[in-house]
């Protein structure tokens, strides 16, 4: 199908001080007076419900009491110990479904004490002004363990392991380490480089050596790394993001969302980033509203995301679909894309949608009515698909596409650990991914030590 | 509210509501003086006049420390300036001019002069010439000019409290009120000696020694001055239970039982100043609130108290005066028969499980955590005995609740619930009462 519309796809849309302000902190760092208001707040809970909540179980009620009692390292300290990735993980976990989302002041007002904040308070000051690391390594246990995947689930298992005193390879497809902290979290979450900060100051701990653009599959194997290592652990995450299984999914204009971010994390220059005037993003998760957030801060003049089912079925949380519509972005519940249009070049200039109903099985069935968006780009944005032919290869037992581990993060092979968006096992969040790091590092480091 | 009058008659001097400024740096000068004037408070008590001559010197650093709760809401206020530092003469001629134009508010003039009679002798009538209603002797300031022998080194003595009360009702034709210090071991001796010396009035508390804080980079008290601290005068919100206790002491002493009191200590609003009334005073004194706010809080007294009064009832102050000081009593004589249990109220419950915490690791375990795998905040009467710290540690107004237990049996003990009154004095396990039994 061909229409008669041009597409309108251009860089530089804005002036560069737009840019700049648009991809600016999304939330000011607190100042020490909002820290210590805010901290006096907390009602120091018993068996406290936002703890229980946090993925890296923090101790929040603790934490904050320090910075309450003037201890803003103290504090850090406290985070650290749970999550070395507290820094990233205050600016990008979506607390309006963990620790905030439970507090108690939540219960009794509606205005939950703001953990998130707090958490970036207080790891700031300590990673600002820090002389030493605060964590010492163990003794030297002449270890040696391959971490595959520089990303959270990597860093963080990474850092346990060398604290537990043994050392640390990590292997990493990419020029940069850092995995979606560096490629993938929306820009305005984590400016200032906050991400390769966070890494040096892990990295700090010593024990630990980095090999960038290094894949598995195609600069190592894990059979060498079976052989090297005493032990293996892979965090690398997922592979490209899924196809609409529509004819033109490989058209100009119809997007991998996961690369259109991890080409804006890199740019330099943001004015060089081409975005279409209307835009149309297909899926429901936090990548989605991350693309089309980030689109209308491009300058894109007219951003849709589309979701086959109902609002309260997206992955994204009910704030960040906020923050999508503060930031001009319409949500369309309720249409499954059926048909990509196409220029007389090729290119994308709409799509067309079918709404959609659960059927009597639960499953979605169309309508039959159909909606058609004229659009420059389609972002696809409706989950990655993991790479695991070499997995299967060297024995490793999958589960629905995903690497299939115990609780502490054990594969099918008596080797190899797995951990982050790569295992099949909770949310695909930055803080769980930390902690399945830890979890298998503790798992590791237990099995060395026999 | 037309009903109400808030018009108080202490000792014979007359203010249009009983909220008085104690005497302080808001009522160091006719400027501080007519500003909380035009606010509406009822009367003042000038700031502590002393011997004519040089006037004394303040320290030139800081003269205040403080306790902060959250959010830094000052709790308690420590001071270690002294009396007035301006010229006699100024401050009585700023008196008599402030007197002639707020005819209608109470004027009390604080005195501090060395403990010998011609230094009495010499300065009442000059006060007295001001026009101003009454006088208040300042025998409480525990800082500073206690070290010279005035101040609290005076009422901390009797004998010294009732010596300079007969010379001042000797030399002075007007109401003398005398000011208390409570850094004394039993507030009703210098109460006895005041009405022994013919006083008129009693007013408590003056300050309490304190530290308020160490600085610990200098290892010096707070306020610290060139690396030294000294302690200071310690008042506001912090204080009002002592006082309450202090003020109750005096009210049902049988020897001063009748002495009108005016009571200072961290009247806030007011509720706090219902509260000393209640308990006998007929005016109320304020400082530290009016320094941490402003002179325009006593707008929320007047209006509150006048409110409160239509609510009840009482058309004037006389009609709630002292109605709580037959209920102060002696523990032993508290009754034993009456028990209570903590009850609370599921639907205002936040689930913080600061009762919980607070029951299970310092007081009687009475308090669940988890019910059926679900947290959940429930009070176990066989194990509750009534204590109320759950009530106090509890972040939520009356989410929890002392429920008292009228009839069945009391779980805890398996007694049955009594009706009638027993106290310790007859209790069985008393050793007194056994004695007396034999």
């Amino acid at each position: 199908m061909t229409t008669e519309s041009v597409r309108d796809v251009a860089a530089g849309r804005l002036q560069s001080a737009d840019y700049l302000a648009n991809f600016a902190d999304l939330h000011a760092p607190m100042t020490p007076h909002e820290a210590i208001v805010e901290a006096d707040r907390c009602y120091f809970c018993y068996d406290a419900p936002c703890m229980n909540a946090c993925p890296t179980t923090i101790d929040i009620p603790l934490f904050i009491r320090e910075i309450a009692a003037g201890n803003a390292d103290g504090a850090a300290k406290t985070i650290l110990s749970q999550n070395i990735m507290g820094g990233m993980c205050a600016r990008v976990c979506p607390t309006e479904t963990l620790c905030e989302e439970v507090c108690v002041r939540e219960t009794a007002e509606g205005k939950p004490v703001r953990i998130g904040e707090l958490q970036r308070y207080a790891t700031d000051h300590l990673m600002e002004r820090h002389t030493a690391h605060p964590f010492k390594r163990a003794a030297q246990t002449g270890k040696r363990v391959a971490v595959v995947g520089a990303g959270p689930a990597g860093m963080a298992c990474a850092h346990r392991l060398a604290r537990f005193g043994h050392d640390v390879t990590i292997f990493e497809a990419r020029p940069k380490a850092g995995g979606l902290n560096e490629y993938g979290i929306a820009a305005y979450k984590t400016p200032g480089d906050f991400a390769q900060r966070e890494l040096d100051f892990i990295l700090e701990i010593g024990g630990i050596t980095v090999k960038n653009e290094t894949a598995l599959g195609r600069d190592v194997t894990l059979e060498a790394l079976s052989d090297e290592f005493d032990a293996i652990f892979l965090g690398m995450g997922l592979g490209g993001v899924n196809d609409l299984g529509l004819e033109g999914d490989d058209a100009e204009g119809c997007i991998d969302a996961v690369k259109y971010i991890a080409d804006l994390r890199q740019a330099k220059d943001k004015a060089a980033l081409s975005i279409g005037r209307r835009v149309v993003v297909i899926g429901g998760g936090m990548t989605a509203v991350d693309i089309a957030i980030q689109s209308r801060l491009l300058g894109a003049e007219d951003v849709t995301i589309c979701y086959r089912r109902g609002r309260e079925a997206m992955n994204a949380s009910e704030y960040e679909q906020e923050l999508a519509q503060t930031n001009g972005v319409t949500i369309r519940p309720h249409l499954m894309p059926k048909l990509l249009e196409r220029g007389a070049d090729g290119a994308i200039t709409g799509i067309v949608l079918e709404y959609g109903e659960a059927g009597p099985d639960g499953k979605l069935v169309g309508t039959g009515e159909t909606l058609a968006l004229p659009a420059d780009q389609v972002f696809k944005a409706i989950g990655q698909s993991p790479v695991t032919e070499t997995l299967s290869n060297a024995g490793i037992e999958l589960e629905a596409h995903r690497i299939k581990v115990s609780d502490e993060g054990r594969t099918s092979h008596p080797k190899i650990w797995a951990g982050g968006d790569c295992v099949r096992r909770d949310d695909d969040l930055t803080v769980v991914a930390v902690d399945h790091g830890q979890r298998a590092a503790q798992s590791i480091h237990a099995a060395l030590s026999r | 509210m037309g009903m109400v009058d808030l018009s108080s008659d202490f000792c014979g001097i007359k203010s249009p509501n009983p909220f008085w400024l104690a005497s302080a740096p808001p009522t160091d000068k006719a400027y501080n003086v007519e500003r909380a004037f035009e606010a509406g408070w009822g009367g003042v008590v000038w700031k502590t006049l002393g011997s004519e001559g040089p006037p004394v010197v303040n320290v030139n650093g800081p003269r205040y420390g403080a306790i902060h709760g959250a959010d830094r809401r000052l709790l308690g206020l420590n001071n270690i300036e002294l009396i007035t530092d301006r010229d006699l003469e100024t401050n009585l001629r700023e008196i008599a001019e402030v007197k002639k134009r707020w005819p209608d508010r109470a004027i009390v003039v604080s005195i501090m002069v060395p403990c010998e009679e011609e230094a009495w002798k010499a300065i009442l009538p000059r006060v007295e010439e001001t026009g101003a209603d009454g006088i208040e002797l300042n025998f409480g300031c525990p800082h500073g000019m206690s070290e010279r022998g005035m101040g609290s080194a005076v009422g901390q003595v009797p004998e010294y409290i009732e010596m300079v009360t007969r010379w001042c009702k000797t030399y002075s034709s007007q109401p003398v009120i005398v000011k208390l210090t409570p850094n004394i071991t039993d507030i009703r001796k210098p109460a006895r000696a005041a009405k022994a010396g013919g006083a008129d009035a009693v007013s408590l508390i003056n300050t309490i020694n304190s530290i308020t804080s160490v600085n610990l980079d200098f290892f010096a008290p707070e306020p610290t001055i060139d690396g030294k601290g000294s302690h200071g005068g310690y008042c506001g919100p912090a204080v009002k239970p002592i006082a309450l206790s202090m003020v109750s002491e005096i009210a049902r002493d049988p020897d001063t039982r009748g002495l009108p009191i005016s009571g200072i200590g961290g009247v806030t609003t007011w509720r706090d100043a219902a509260e000393f009334i209640a308990l006998g005073c007929g005016s109320v004194q304020v400082c530290t609130a009016a320094m941490t706010y402003g002179f325009k809080i006593v707008q929320e007294m007047t209006a509150g108290l006048a409110e409160w009064m239509e609510t009840k009832g009482y058309e004037t102050l006389d009609n709630f005066m002292g109605l709580a000081v037959p209920n102060v009593t002696d523990w032993q004589y508290l009754n034993l028969n009456y028990v209570t249990k903590a009850h609370i109220d599921q639907d205002l419950c936040i689930k913080c499980g600061r009762c919980h915490i607070a029951c299970e690791d310092t007081s009687h375990q009475a308090i669940t955590s988890m019910v059926d795998g679900v947290r959940h905040f429930e009070v176990m009467n066989e194990e509750c005995v009534g204590c109320n710290l759950c009530v106090e540690v509890c972040p939520v107004t009356d989410c929890i609740t002392m429920e008292e237990m009228v009839e069945g049996t009391d779980p805890r003990t398996g007694k049955p619930i009594r009706h009638d009154y027993a106290n310790w004095t007859t209790h069985p396990n008393n050793p007194a009462a056994m004695e007396a039994a034999e």
